[in-house]
C-alpha cells in the first residue's frame, strides 16, 4: 500500500522528493550489513542536487534503493521514508513502483558501454517506456523517439533508430540512456555518475546537455558523482556522503565558499582554488572504513585532524550549527539507529528531521571547522 | 558476413575429408573379412583372389583411399555385402524418417528445455528451480534405451495413447521423439537456467525495470533472446549427439531410419553399409554445426563483425 504522508509544513519551494533517515542493510553471508545510515534530503521541483561522496560510500545503493530497483533479500530498507510526490515509496508495492519507474521517476547509469540491450535497436528500446507507460504502439512511439534523439542531440536520427549499440561510441549511448529517461518526461532524474566512464571532452558535452534539457523542461536532477568540479558546475545544493552518512548538506555556493565538516574541508583544501572538473575524493590521506568496520562514533575520526574524545564515542547528529537553539536539531539523526524503525513508527510525523535543503547548512560533527 | 561465411565452409570441407579418411581405416579396424563374406563359405581361393582383385584389395592404401574418394564424390557408396543393392539408395530411401525423428526430437527438446530453464532462473533456489533441475539431471542421466522402453510401457502398452511402434503418423512420432530429445530437454533446461540467470545481472536488465516493465516483460523481451543464444548454438550440435540416440531409439520403436540399417549392418558387418551410413552421419554433424555458426549473428548482432 502506498502511504501517503500529510505535508510536513510549509516550504519555500515545492519539495518533489524527500528522503527521510532512510537506513539501507544488505544481508550477506557474513551476516547483515548496514551500508546506508539514516541519511536525510531532498530535493526540490527543478533544482540539481549533488550527492558527493568517494568510492564505496554508498551513492548507488541509495540511488537504485530510491528506484526499488536493489533486489530484497539481499537489500533490505530498514528504516525511513522515501516521499516522492506524496507516495512513500519505501512503502510502496511492486505495481505502484513500476507506475513510477521510468515514468515520473527515471535513472541512467555509469556504465553507458553495458546499460544497453545489445540486441535491440536503439529505438526499441528508447520507445519502450511510451509503449509501457503511455499505451502507445510501436508505429505511434517512433515518431516521438526521433524527436527525442535529436532533443539529446544525437544527429541522423532515422539512423541511429535503427542501429544496435555496439555500433555506437560510449559518448552516443549515454545520450541515448538520456532520451530512454526522458521519454515519458519524468519530474526526477536520478545520475548515477553520468560521466565518470566518458572521457574528458565527452563528459563536458553530457553535462552540457544535462543543462540544457534542465532549463527546458524543468526536471530535477539528482546527480550523483565522486567529481567536485562536477558539483560546483551543475549542482544548486550538495549532500557530502561519507561512509554511508551524511556528513555536510548545503547550498552549493555556501559548501564551497565555508566548508564546515573536516572532511569536506580537507577535500576543498587538497585542490587549490576549490575544485575544478577531475579533482576527485581521493586526497585525504586514509581509505574510508567499509560497511560493518566503521566504529561506533564518527567514522571519519581516524582520518580527522580536529577529532575530540567524544567523537568516537558518539555519532554526531546532522544539525546547522548557526541555529542552534533557534531551530530543532536533527532528532532522527540522534536517535540510535537500532530503535530507528520503532522510533519511526511511533514517533509522530513532526519528529522527523526536516530534510528540506533551504539554505541551511547541516553539518555532522562534534567538532566543525569554524 | 561473406568471409565469416567462407571460412566455416572452407573448415567443414576439412572436417568432411578428415572424416572420409577414417571411415577408410574402419573398413580395416572391423574384424571381417569381406572377401570370404561376400565369396561364401566353399569358396574356392582362385575366386577369392578373382574378388579381392574385383575390390581393389590388391592395390596400395593410397590408391585405395582414392579411388574410394573418387566414388564418394560421384555419390556412390558401393554395394551393399548382405543385401547385394546399392548403398546409396538404400540410404536414401532410409534418410527421410531418420530426418523426421530428429526434427521431432529438437521441436520436443526445445519445447522441454526452455520453458523449463525459465522457469527454474526465474525460481532460482526455490523449490520449483530444485525439482526442475533434478527432474533435468535425472533425464540426462538415464540411459536411453530405458527411457524409450519405459516411456514405450507406459504411454503405448498400459494408456493405449501411441501406437507401440512403427512409422506414418504424428503419433507415431511423438514417442521416440520425446525419447530422443528427452536428455538434449534436461541439457538445454540447465543451459537455460544458467544462461537466464547470467543474463539477469547484467546491467542492461537494470535498465530495462528502470523503465518500469514487469519481470515477467523483461525476462521474456530483453533476458530471453540474449540467454537463447547459447542454447540455440547447440541445436546444430545436438545432430551429432542424435546420430548415436538414432541407432538405439529407431530399434526400440522399429522406426525405419538409417540408425536402424546401420544397426542391421552391424549384426551383419556390412562394411559397405556401416561406412555409408558413418559418412552421412559425418555430413549431418558437419551441416549441424555450420547451421548453429550461422544462427549466431541472427540473433546477436555483435558476431557480425567477426
Ligand atoms: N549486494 C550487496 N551486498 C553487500 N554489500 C553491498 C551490495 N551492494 C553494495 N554493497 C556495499 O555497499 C557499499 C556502497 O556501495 P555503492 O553504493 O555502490 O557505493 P558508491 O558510493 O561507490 O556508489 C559498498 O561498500 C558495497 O560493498
Ligand atoms: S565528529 Fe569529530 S572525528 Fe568526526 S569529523 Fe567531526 S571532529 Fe572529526
Ligand atoms: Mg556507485
Amino acid at each position: 500500500m502506498p502511504v501517503r504522508v500529510k505535508k510536513m509544513r510549509q516550504d519555500k519551494k515545492q519539495q518533489l522528493l524527500s528522503v527521510e533517515g532512510l537506513s539501507i542493510g544488505f544481508a550477506t553471508e557474513e551476516g547483515p550489513i548496514r551500508v546506508v545510515e539514516d541519511i536525510s534530503f531532498a530535493v526540490a521541483s527543478g533544482e540539481t542536487l549533488g550527492l558527493v561522496g568517494e568510492s564505496g560510500c554508498g551513492k548507488s545503493v541509495t540511488a537504485q534503493t530510491l528506484m526499488r530497483l536493489l533486489p530484497s533479500p539481499p537489500a533490505r530498507i530498514e528504516a525511513g521514508r522515501i516521499v516522492f510526490e506524496g507516495t512513500d515509496l519505501a512503502q510502496a508495492g511492486e505495481a505502484r513502483m513500476r507506475k513510477i519507474r521510468g515514468n515520473e521517476l527515471a535513472m541512467i547509469f555509469q556504465e553507458p558501454m553495458t546499460s544497453l540491450n545489445p540486441t535491440m535497436t536503439i529505438g526499441a528500446q528508447i520507445g519502450e517506456a511510451l509503449l509501457l507507460h503511455r499505451g502507445l504502439g510501436a508505429g505511434q512511439a517512433r515518431p516521438k523517439v526521433l524527436e527525442m534523439l535529436t532533443q539529446v542531440g544525437i544527429g541522423r536520427p532515422e539512423k541511429r533508430f535503427a542501429q544496435y549499440p555496439h555500433e555506437l561510441s560510449g559518448g552516443l549511448r549515454q545520450r541515448v540512456m538520456i532520451a530512454m529517461a526522458l521519454i515519458c518526461n519524468p519530474r526526477l532524474l536520478i545520475a548515477d555518475e553520468p560521466t565518470t566512464a566518458l572521457d574528458v571532452t565527452i563528459q563536458a558535452q553530457i553535462l552540457e546537455l544535462m543543462k540544457a534539457l534542465q532549463r527546458d523542461s524543468g526536471i530535477a536532477i539528482l546527480l550523483i558523482t565522486h567529481d567536485l568540479g562536477v558539483v560546483e558546475e551543475m549542482c544548486d545544493h550538495v549532500v557530502v556522503m561519507y561512509a554511508g552518512r551524511i556528513a555536510e548538506a548545503a547550498p552549493a555556493a555556501t559548501l564551497f565558499a565555508r566548508p564546515r565538516h573536516p572532511y569536506t574541508a580537507g577535500l576543498l583544501a587538497a585542490s587549490p582554488r576549490n575544485a575544478r572538473r577531475g579533482a576527485t575524493l581521493t586526497t585525504i590521506p586514509g581509505t574510508v572504513p567499509p560497511p560493518g568496520k566503521r566504529g561506533q562514533g564518527c567514522s571519519f575520526a581516524d582520518r580527522c585532524a580536529r577529532a575530540l574524545e567524544r567523537c568516537r564515542r558518539d555519532v554526531p547528529p546532522l544539525m546547522d550549527h548557526d541555529k542552534v537553539g533557534s531551530d530543532r536539531p536533527n532528532l532522527a539523526s540522534t536517535i540510535d539507529s537500532n530503535n530507528l524503525a520503532r522510533n519511526l513508527r511511533e514517533k509522530p510525523v513532526s519528529a522527523f528531521s526536516h530534510p528540506a535543503p533551504g539554505d541551511e547548512h547541516r553539518v555532522a560533527c562534534w567538532n566543525p571547522v569554524p | 558476413m561473406v568471409l565469416y561465411l567462407a571460412r566455416r565452409l572452407s573448415a567443414s570441407a576439412l572436417i568432411l575429408v578428415g572424416v572420409t579418411i577414417v571411415t577408410f581405416c574402419l573398413t580395416f579396424l572391423i574384424p571381417a573379412d569381406p572377401v570370404a563374406m561376400i565369396a561364401g563359405r566353399n569358396s574356392t581361393p582362385e575366386m577369392r583372389e578373382q574378388i579381392r582383385i574385383q575390390l581393389g584389395l590388391d592395390k596400395p592404401l593410397v590408391e585405395q583411399y582414392v579411388s574410394y574418394a573418387q566414388r564418394l564424390a560421384r555419390g556412390d557408396f558401393g554395394t551393399s555385402y548382405a543385401r547385394k543393392s546399392e548403398v546409396g539408395p538404400l540410404i536414401a530411401s532410409r534418410l527421410p524418417a531418420t530426418l523426421l525423428l530428429m526434427l521431432g526430437a529438437i521441436i520436443a527438446e526445445l519445447l522441454i528445455g526452455i520453458p523449463a530453464g525459465l522457469y527454474a532462473a526465474s525460481r532460482r533456489g526455490e523449490t520449483g528451480d530444485k525439482v526442475a533441475m533434478t527432474l533435468s539431471f535425472l533425464t540426462v542421466s538415464t540411459p536411453q534405451f530405458v527411457l524409450g522402453l519405459s516411456l514405450l510401457y507406459f504411454f503405448a502398452y498400459l494408456l493405449g495413447w501411441f501406437p507401440l511402434s512403427g512409422y506414418g503418423s504424428l503419433s507415431h512420432l511423438i514417442l521416440p521423439a520425446v525419447t530422443l530429445g528427452l536428455a538434449g530437454g534436461g541439457w538445454y533446461s540447465r543451459m537455460m537456467r544458467s544462461s537466464m540467470i547470467e543474463i539477469l545481472r547484467q546491467d542492461y536488465i537494470r535498465t530495462a525495470r528502470a523503465k518500469g516493465m514487469s519481470e515477467r516483460r523483461v525476462m521474456l523481451v530483453h533476458a530471453l533472446r540474449n540467454a537463447i543464444l547459447p542454447v540455440v548454438a547447440m541445436i546444430g550440435l545436438d545432430v551429432g549427439i542424435f546420430m548415436s540416440g538414432v541407432v538405439v531409439v529407431e530399434n526400440v520403436f522399429g522406426w525405419p531410419g538409417i540408425g536402424q540399417l546401420m544397426w542391421q549392418a552391424i549384426q551383419s558387418l556390412d562394411i559397405p553399409v556401416i561406412m555409408g551410413v558413418t559418412t552421412v552421419a559425418a555430413l549431418f554433424i558437419v551441416a549441424g554445426n555450420l547451421l548453429a555458426d550461422l544462427v549466431a549473428p541472427l540473433i546477436d548482432p555483435r558476431i557480425r563483425l567477426r
